[in-house]
């Protein structure tokens, strides 16, 4: 999907659900592909006894990585600049996850455009997990 | 300044993209992939935070024959120290990223990640700034900034990772 200026206004937004009942094996799952096997997110017992955690917690990155699932859905692939996000809360097992982009400006430079997004994700009780930034390319 | 090469290739694209949730078969499917605008498989957006598979360096990855500070027998393996060291070098390095939480990410792109590119990682410390804490005490915040760059060169990606020692579990609600 191409996205195009002249079809977007400031304002706009697109979200989706990004992760139902998060388990603790797409936890796993995700330390294993990115090789971040800090125990706080994948062993139960060490994130309880030693930690002083309720339960283990999703990497930050998992959360980001699943919040730029709606983004390269809406904006389409290879098309992103920039992308930041602030991890202000954690993610339980559990959880699930809406993600939102609101375009917050609609540049054009040296005749490429490109959209501004402010990015939130939520979790199912509305609390914000992510407060993030993206820039893409778009077309005219 | 750590510095490592970081193979792309396309299995663990795909692991990466369904760890996150990704159904895209931009991310597994080369002849769909071909048939797109960026005409093969790409990477996700986050997928260089794989590089630390292959960071000899990465201190949250158990070490054939080390100890590790994850539980076995014993709720926790080895112990931090108090004294936190050099990132990524030995106990002190597990110590300290045991308290270190990820408090922000950012990622700038230059093109699109592909497999059969060879990166180059170099990282190095940026900004460090402290903030009170809600709860009381002081938060440390430390950046660390890695370039990927290509076989020619060329810089592909930054990510800029912003990290937080804190001194005690973070409450749920």
């Amino acid at each position: 999907m191409t996205l195009r200026a002249r079809q977007l206004n400031v304002g706009d937004t697109h979200s989706e659900t990004v992760a139902h009942n998060l388990t603790r094996t797409q936890i796993v799952q995700y330390a294993g592909a990115s090789g971040d096997y800090m125990p706080l997110h994948t062993d139960e017992v060490y994130a309880r006894e030693v930690a002083g955690y309720p339960t283990v917690f999703a990497h930050g990155m998992l959360s980001m990585g699943a919040t730029g699932v709606m983004l390269t859905n809406w904006v389409g692939d290879g098309r992103l600049t920039d992308y930041s996000a602030r991890f202000t809360r954690q993610v339980w097992p559990g959880d699930d996850l809406t993600a939102t982009a609101t375009v917050t400006a609609i540049d054009s430079i040296e005749g490429q455009y490109f959209i501004q997004l402010d990015i939130t994700t939520v979790n199912q009780n509305g609390e914000t997990v992510i407060d993030g930034k993206a820039t893409a390319r778009i077309d005219p | 300044m750590a510095e490592y090469r970081f193979p792309v290739d396309a299995s663990q694209i795909m692991l990466f993209a369904r760890a996150i949730g990704d159904k895209n078969p931009i991310y597994h499917d080369a002849d769909y992939a071909s048939s797109t605008e960026v005409g093969g498989i790409v990477a996700p957006p986050t997928f260089t935070q794989a590089a630390a598979q292959y960071d000899p360096g990465f201190p949250l990855r158990p070490r054939i024959g080390e100890p590790w500070f994850g539980s076995g027998r014993e709720p926790t393996g080895a112990k931090p120290k108090e004294k936190a060291g050099d990132a990524g070098k030995g106990e002190g390095a597990i110590g300290q990223s045991a308290r270190v939480l990820h408090a922000e990410q950012r990622f700038q792109y230059f093109r699109s990640i592909r497999p059969g590119d060879v990166l180059t990682v170099t990282t190095r410390p940026g900004k460090r700034w402290e903030k009170q804490g809600k709860r009381g005490g002081t938060l440390k915040f430390s950046e660390s900034v890695s370039e990927f760059r290509d076989q020619q060169g060329e810089l592909v990606l930054i990510a800029t990772m912003v990290g937080v020692e804190t001194g005690q579990a973070v409450s749920q609600s």
